[in-house]
């Protein structure tokens, strides 16, 4: 297929058009090939074509403030399919740059991405990685993205993984953050399972520096035979080191949850909490939205809508 | 009791951990006109809402309780709900990530933008401002209620119970809801008020005084101020349900 095709029909299957602004930088990659590709100043793309997937390396530039987003879409459209990508991502000193990546597995039936993700945020940099995934209804898919991510001393990075359309499938997400002074580190995952997918997150920051601060948030639901496995851990071993995990885990029918909140603190002047809350849904809420005339049902999906939405206010 | 109230509550008990909360309490409301219930803290007023609502803990009750003369003890919340009873919370609940616009648009009979918009006014709340944010912990605890508020106005009932609608309220947002409480009476809505607040008392047609779970005295807004202030207040019992209780059987 050409590769405009491919373009349009990647982004058709995000429910978007195609990028056509010239201040909008984008990459598209599907399966091995990047099909796809427009920067603007300060941006600069490698990448590499293997024989299951593609190699990039992603730097922006010292000082340079990418004001629209990137877009990179990533995705398989046949039925079957592996693609391993790998992505080294340097954000040099004081650089802004966001991304809004897209993970497309439309028609997914035995499809397998992998992510091994290296980010790095230079000394007052900051970076935004939104990632939104769109899977097969059928769910015949395993997801396993890896980040490791390193943020020099007052950086920021924000990332927040949504699950938009389609089954989970199999997910493994595993994020690992070294946190240094004064730097700031929010992850969110929210994602709602159901069938017989499976949800493996494990997200852990290291806070190093003084006045490192992380917010760990993941949200999920479950329903039919879904199980989700949680484990954020937070090490706090710097003066005034703030950090917060919060984990919740709505389970419905024959689903299966499970939180492991780990926190360690090997400075007495750190700080660091943790909130879980995994079972049914808050009593108060429902009722609250039953006494507006919704039933259980519909009162329960609303709070879950809520609850997987990513309008939530930073926390930090 | 006379058949034109459209509420009817008929001799209810209600035990809640073993303590009896509400003690054989009868009540009617009137179409169209404003109620007050008033009583010192642990009376038994939010008990009392939580139960005509139909709220989970608050279900299981001796005596009836009647809308429109039809018994409504073994409805739903939900149903409850359809019938056009409604009740705003003396707390609100939070939700993570639910934004004013879906909230107030669940229930709402006209979810049209305009609609929403107008009763987010109708609460003094900008639209603007608030319409995208979300009913969370950001919202401060005034700002939930008036949007509860709002909710429960899109809603368009006929019954509405307004637990404390005056706490965490400034003076210019009271009088915006005030507004809104002479708006549902010329509506033809019954309203419920339960205050601790003499100025929300004023705002009322018809009042109730009750205390350990009992009535009081009932009358004219003059009559049960006067009560409340001379009579009851101070009063050094713990509102606990005992027969020392300071008022008339
Ligand atoms: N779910 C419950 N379980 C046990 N006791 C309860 C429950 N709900 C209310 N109570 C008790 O019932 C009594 C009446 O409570 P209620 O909240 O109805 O009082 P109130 O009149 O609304 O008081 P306030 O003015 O403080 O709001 C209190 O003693 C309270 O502790
Ligand atoms: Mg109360």
């Amino acid at each position: 297929m050409e590769s405009a095709e491919l373009i349009r029909r990647l982004y058709e299957s995000i429910g978007e058009a195609c990028v056509t602004s010239p201040d909008i930088a984008h990459v598209e990659i599907h399966g091995n090939r990047v099909v796809g590709r427009h920067l603007v100043p300060g941006l600069k793309v490698e990448a590499e074509e293997a024989e299951d997937g593609v190699s990039a390396h992603i730097r922006v530039t010292r000082g340079t403030q990418i004001a629209e987003p990137v877009r990179i879409c990533f995705g398989i459209l046949p039925e079957q399919g592996i693609q391993r990508v790998r992505i080294r991502t340097d954000l040099e000193e004081g650089a802004r740059a966001a991304v809004m990546a897209s993970c497309t597995f439309p028609n997914a039936v035995d499809v397998l991405h992998e992510m091994e993700a290296e980010t790095n945020i230079g000394p007052g940099a900051e970076y935004v990685y939104l990632e939104r995934h769109v899977h097969s209804p059928a769910g015949g898919l395993r997801v396993v993205p890896h980040a490791r991510i390193d943020l020099a001393e007052g950086a920021r990075f924000r990332t927040d993984f949504e699950l938009l359309k389609g089954r989970v499938g199999q997910m493994e997400i595993r994020y690992r953050a070294t946190v240094a002074a004064g730097a700031v580190l929010e992850m969110s995952a929210r994602v709602s399972g159901r069938g017989d997918d499976r949800i493996a997150i494990e997200e852990q920051a290291d806070l190093v520096g003084e006045r490192a601060r992380a917010v760990l948030t993941t949200n999920i639901a479950v329903r039919e035979k879904a199980r989700a496995e949680v484990k954020n851990v937070l090490r706090a071993k710097a003066a005034y080191a703030r950090g917060h995990i919060d984990c919740k885990e709505i389970v419905r029918e024959q689903g299966y949850a499970e939180a492991i909140p780990v926190v360690e603190v090997e400075h007495p002047q750190a700080h660091v909490t943790h909130e879980a809350a995994i079972g049914s849904v808050d009593a108060k809420q429902l009722e609250t939205l039953m006494a507006r005339g919704l039933d259980e049902e519909a009162a329960t999906d609303l709070i879950i809508e809520g609850l997987l939405s990513p309008t939530h206010p930073s926390s930090t | 009791m006379s058949s034109d109230s459209i509420l009817e509550l008929q001799e209810i008990i209600l035990e809640l951990g073993g303590r009896r909360i509400l003690d054989c309490l009868s009540m009617a409301f009137w179409p169209g006109h404003v109620h007050a219930v008033v009583g010192p803290n642990g009376a038994g007023k939010s008990t009392l809402a939580s139960m005509i609502m139909g709220l989970g803990d608050y279900r299981a009750h001796g005596g009836d309780v009647r809308f429109e003369d039809r018994s409504i003890k073994e409805l739903s919340i939900d149903q409850r709900a359809r019938l056009g009873i409604a009740l705003a919370w003396q707390e609100p609940a939070r939700y993570e990530g639910l934004t004013v616009r879906r909230f107030v648009g669940a229930g709402a009979a006209d979810a049209t933008e305009a609609a929403l918009r107008r009763r987010l006014e109708q609460v003094a709340l900008d639209p603007d401002r608030y319409l995208d944010r979300a009913v969370d912990r950001t919202l401060s605890g005034g700002e939930r209620k008036r949007i509860e508020l709002a909710s429960i106005l899109a809603q368009e009932p006929r019954l509405v119970m307004m637990d404390e609608p005056d706490s965490g309220i400034d003076v210019e947002a009271l009088g915006r809801i005030f507004d809104a409480i002479r708006l549902l009476r010329e509506e033809g809505v019954t309203v419920l008020l339960i205050t601790h607040s003499q100025t929300v008392l004023e705002q009322a047609d018809h009042a109730f005084l009750i205390c350990c779970g009992r009535m009081v005295a009932k009358g004219s807004v003059a009559k049960i101020k006067e009560f409340y202030g001379e009579r009851c207040l101070p009063c050094d019992h713990q509102n606990a349900p005992r027969e020392d209780c300071n008022g008339e059987r």
